[in-house]
C-alpha cells in the first residue's frame, strides 16, 4: 500500500502520483481534488477526505473507497469498477455509467443515475442507502438504482420527478412511494418475491461493505419502477 | 381510405419507347416508388412515396426517367405557399412534429456569396503555386502567449497539444447510426490519406476504425454513447458536442430501429432501445461546468488530447465563446445555422441559429479584442461548400472548416432530405445491409480524396493571388475580403469594407 499526502498537491499533480503508483493506494488529507481516478483500471484507492467533483470519472476498472462525503458527479460515464462513499454524495452521481457500481452508505443530491445504461454484460448498479434528491434516474436507460432509504429522517425517499424520461433499466426505492408522482411512460408496482430475488445479492453486497443485515433490509416494502416502453417517442414525429 | 390532402410533390416522368423493363428501377427503390406490372407489361410508379433522390434515373439503362417537381400545384399563393399548406396537412394527419434532414433550405442570405477576394496587381506580386511552395498545413490546439527561454537561453517548444492537419479542412461530426459503415469507412480512410481528420459523432467508434485513430476526432454528448477510456484514448482529440448547428438547444435522438446489433455495440447501449442525447449536458450549467468536464477528459488522457468544444451559432455567440475559451477548451468548433443532420424537427432546423459567416466574425473579433485569441483555434462549419468558402472562412478568422454535407455529396449524396427515414437509396443514411452494400467505401474515399486534392489545389491558387504563401497568413486578414450588397451594420459585424473601397 502505497500512502500519499493530498494536502498540498493539485488534481492534476494528484493524478499523476496515483497513476505512478502501485496498484494499492491511500490518500489522506484529500480537500476537493478533482477528477481523482479518472480513467483509471486495476487500481485499489482508500481515500481520507472529502474528494472533489468527478471522482472516478470515466473509471475503468478501479475499486474506490471514500471515508467521507463525494461531491458532485461521482463515477461519471464509469465504464467498470465500484466507488463505495461511506457518506453521502452530491448532484449528478454516475452519470452514463453503463457498469460498475457506485454504493453510498448516505444520502445522493439531484440527478442520481441520470443516464444510466447497460450493456451486454455491463449491468451498472447504483445502491443509495439514505435518500435520493429530484430526478432519480433521469433519462435512465438500463442498469438498476435501488434507494433503501435508511436514514431516520421522515422525508420521501426520493424528492421530486424521479423517472423523468426513463426508457430502460430499473429502479428500487425501500418504500411504498405513497405520495410520490411518477411520470406516465413508466409503471411503478409493489415489488414482489421475483423482484427482489432479482436484487438480493447487490443489495446482500452492500449491506457487507456497511455492516447491516441484508435480511432485515430487504425484508420490507420496495416499490420497483419499469420504463413502459423502449421507445418513448416513437409516435412524435411526421417525415418532412 | 380517408383522404389525407396531400399532394405528390414529384413526378415520375418514364419514356415508354426507351424503357426496356429491366426492371433496375423497381430494385434499387427503397422506397417503392416503382412496380412492375406483368399483365400490361408496364412500369407504374407510386408518386407519393418518391423523395427525389434520383438514384434510378441515375440507375436506369436507357435513361427512360425524369424526376420532376410536380407540376399539378395549390393554387399560388405568397403567403401560403404549397409548402406551408402541406405542412399543415401533414400535422392535421398526424399530429407529429414535423421532422427533416440535411440543411436549412430557406432562402436565408448566404454571406459566403456576398464576400470576394482580394487579388495582387502590379505592386505586390501574387505567387505561382505550380512553382512556388505553398503551405497549407495548420495546426489545431491552445498556443503559448509569450516566447519563454530555459534557464540556458533556449526557446522552450513544447507545446500544448495540437492536431496537425494538411489543409484546414476537416470532416464535421456525423454518427456511425445516422450515416452507414461503409460511409464512416469512407471518411475514415480519405481522412488519412489526406492528413486531415474525420469525426466520430456521438455514436462511438466501431471496432474497425480505431486503426484511424491519430486522423480521427471522437466526439462526447450529453448521452456519451460509447465513450469510455480506450475510445478518448483513440482519437487525435476529443469534442465535447455542446450544439449543433442543425438544431440548437435540442438534442439527439436515435430511434431504436436503427439502434441494430452493430450499432448498439458502438455506442454501448441495448439494441432496439431508443439512443436519446438530450440538448443540455445535465452536468453543465456554466462556463465552470463545462471546464469541469474539458479537464475530466484531459486528467483522463495524461493532457495529451486536445479538447474541442462545439457549439451551435446562436445569439451572443461571440460572449458564449468568450467563455469556452476561458474554460480549458484548446479549440472551438461553431456550427452554423445551415448545417446538416441526419434528422431535426423541420422547424427548428430552418428557424433557430445565426449564420456562420456572421458568428464567425463576431468570435473572432472578440476573441481578438479581449487578448484570448491564441488560447484557443476556432474550427468553423454549416455549410462551407468550396475551396472559396473555406479561402473566405480563414480570412474572417477561422484556423479551419469542417465539412459534411459537401463530403457526403461527394459520396453520392442528392440532398433529398430524408435521411430520417432510414432508407437511404445511396447506402449513406441507413443501416439497411442491402442498402449499406451500395456505397462501396474504396470509391468513397477515392471521391473524398479527389474533392479535397482539388479544394487543396483551389486554396493555393486563391492564396498564391492574393500574394500569400501560407495558411498563417491568411488567417484573419480580413483586408482580402470586400462585401458586394451588404448593408453598413453586415459589413461591420463581418470587419471587411464594402467592394470598391
Amino acid at each position: 500500500m502505497v500512502s500519499l499526502d493530498a494536502k498540498v498537491l493539485n488534481h492534476q499533480s494528484l493524478n499523476q502520483q496515483i497513476k505512478s503508483a502501485g496498484e494499492e493506494i491511500e490518500l489522506d488529507n484529500v480537500l476537493g481534488q478533482r477528477f481523482i481516478a479518472a480513467g483509471v483500471s486495476d487500481k485499489s484507492i482508500e481515500i481520507h477526505g472529502t474528494p472533489g467533483n468527478a471522482l472516478g470519472a470515466y473509471l475503468n476498472g478501479a475499486v474506490i473507497n471514500v471515508y467521507g462525503n463525494a461531491q458532485d458527479a461521482v463515477g461519471d460515464t464509469m465504464n467498470s469498477g465500484q466507488i463505495n462513499v461511506f457518506g453521502n454524495i452530491g448532484d449528478a452521481a454516475g452519470y452514463a455509467m453503463r457498469g460498475g457500481r457506485i454504493f453510498v452508505l448516505g444520502n445522493a443530491g439531484y440527478r442520481a443515475g441520470i443516464h444510466m445504461k447497460a450493456y451486454k454484460e455491463h449491468i451498472p448498479v447504483m445502491i443509495i442507502g439514505g435518500k435520493a434528491g429530484s430526478f432519480l434516474g433521469e433519462y435512465q436507460a438500463g442498469g438498476i438504482i435501488i434507494v433503501l432509504g435508511l436514514s431516520d429522517d421522515d422525508s420521501d425517499i426520493v424528492s421530486n420527478f424521479p423517472c423523468t424520461g426513463m426508457h430502460g433499466g430499473r429502479m428500487y426505492l425501500r418504500s411504498k412511494c405513497e405520495g410520490i408522482h411518477f411520470p406516465h411512460q413508466v409503471t411503478a408496482k409493489t415489488a414482489d418475491h421475483e423482484d427482489i430475488d432479482d436484487i438480493r445479492g447487490y443489495v446482500t453486497e452492500f449491506c457487507e461493505i456497511f455492516g447491516y443485515d441484508a435480511e432485515e433490509i430487504l425484508d420490507a416494502d420496495f416499490t420497483v419502477i419499469t420504463p413502459d416502453s423502449r421507445n418513448p417517442y416513437q409516435q412524435m414525429y411526421v417525415a418532412n | 381510405m380517408p383522404v389525407n390532402y396531400m399532394l405528390p410533390e414529384f413526378e415520375v416522368e418514364r419514356s415508354d419507347y426507351r424503357c426496356i423493363r429491366c426492371r433496375v428501377c423497381e430494385r434499387q427503390c427503397s422506397n417503392g416508388v416503382h412496380r412492375y406490372d406483368i399483365d400490361g407489361d408496364v412500369i407504374l410508379s407510386d408518386e407519393y412515396k418518391c423523395v427525389d433522390c434520383q438514384r434510378c434515373v441515375c440507375l436506369c439503362p436507357t435513361h427512360a426517367l425524369k424526376i420532376k417537381k410536380n407540376e399539378a400545384s395549390l393554387r399560388e399563393n405568397f403567403n401560403w405557399k404549397q409548402n406551408t399548406i402541406l405542412e399543415i396537412y401533414k400535422q392535421a394527419n398526424t399530429g407529429g412534429v414535423l421532422l427533416s434532414s440535411m440543411g436549412n433550405p430557406e432562402p436565408f442570405p448566404v454571406y459566403w456569396d456576398k464576400i470576394l477576394i482580394n487579388a495582387s496587381q502590379v505592386t505586390n506580386p501574387s505567387i505561382d503555386p505550380l512553382r512556388e511552395p505553398m503551405e497549407t498545413r495548420v495546426f489545431l490546439g491552445k498556443k503559448p502567449h509569450d516566447i519563454t527561454r530555459d534557464e540556458n537561453g533556449n526557446i522552450n517548444t513544447e507545446l500544448p497539444p495540437q492536431i496537425e492537419l494538411e489543409l484546414p479542412v476537416m470532416f464535421s461530426a456525423m454518427s456511425y447510426g445516422s450515416i452507414s459503415y461503409n460511409a464512416h469507412k469512407s471518411l475514415a480512410t480519405a481522412a488519412e490519406a489526406l492528413g486531415i481528420c474525420y469525426n466520430t459523432g456521438e455514436g462511438g467508434l466501431h471496432e474497425d476504425f480505431y486503426q484511424y485513430g491519430k486522423n480521427t476526432i471522437v466526439q462526447v454528448a450529453s448521452g456519451r454513447f460509447g465513450v469510455y477510456k480506450d475510445y478518448l484514448e483513440a482519437g487525435a482529440a476529443i469534442e465535447i458536442k455542446m450544439g449543433q448547428g442543425a438544431k440548437p438547444g435540442i438534442g439527439g435522438h436515435l430511434p431504436g430501429a436503427k439502434v441494430q446489433a452493430d450499432v448498439s455495440k458502438t455506442r454501448m447501449i441495448p439494441e432496439g432501445s431508443d439512443a436519446i442525447s438530450p440538448a443540455p449536458h445535465h452536468d453543465i450549467y456554466s462556463i465552470e461546468d463545462l471546464r469541469q468536464l474539458v479537464f475530466s477528459l484531459k486528467e483522463a488522457t495524461d493532457y495529451k488530447k486536445p479538447v474541442i468544444v462545439k457549439v451551435a451559432a446562436v445569439h451572443n455567440i461571440a460572449a458564449i465563446a468568450s467563455g469556452i475559451a476561458r474554460s480549458g477548451a484548446d479549440i472551438i468548433a461553431i456550427d452554423g445555422f445551415r448545417g446538416g443532420t441526419g434528422a431535426a424537427p423541420t422547424r427548428i432546423r430552418d428557424n433557430v441559429g445565426i449564420p456562420i459567416e456572421l458568428a464567425l466574425a463576431a468570435v473572432d473579433k472578440r476573441l481578438r479584442d479581449e487578448g484570448i485569441r491564441q488560447n484557443v483555434s476556432l474550427v468553423v462549419g454549416g455549410s462551407v461548400r468550396s475551396a472559396s468558402d473555406v479561402v473566405k472562412a480563414i480570412a474572417l478568422g477561422a484556423d479551419a472548416c469542417y465539412i459534411a454535407t459537401s463530403a457526403l455529396l461527394a459520396l453520392g449524396c442528392h440532398l433529398c432530405r430524408t435521411c430520417q427515414s432510414g432508407k437511404c437509396n445511396w447506402g449513406i443514411a441507413t443501416q439497411d445491409p442491402e442498402l449499406v452494400k451500395r456505397l462501396n467505401p474504396e470509391t468513397g474515399k477515392e471521391r473524398l480524396i479527389n474533392l479535397l486534392t482539388a479544394w487543396k489545389h483551389e486554396i493555393k491558387e486563391m492564396m498564391g493571388l492574393m500574394g500569400i504563401n501560407s495558411i498563417e497568413a491568411l488567417r484573419g486578414n480580413r483586408l482580402m475580403l470586400r462585401g458586394v450588397g451588404l448593408n453598413e451594420k453586415e459589413l461591420e459585424i463581418l470587419g471587411i469594407s464594402h467592394a470598391g473601397e
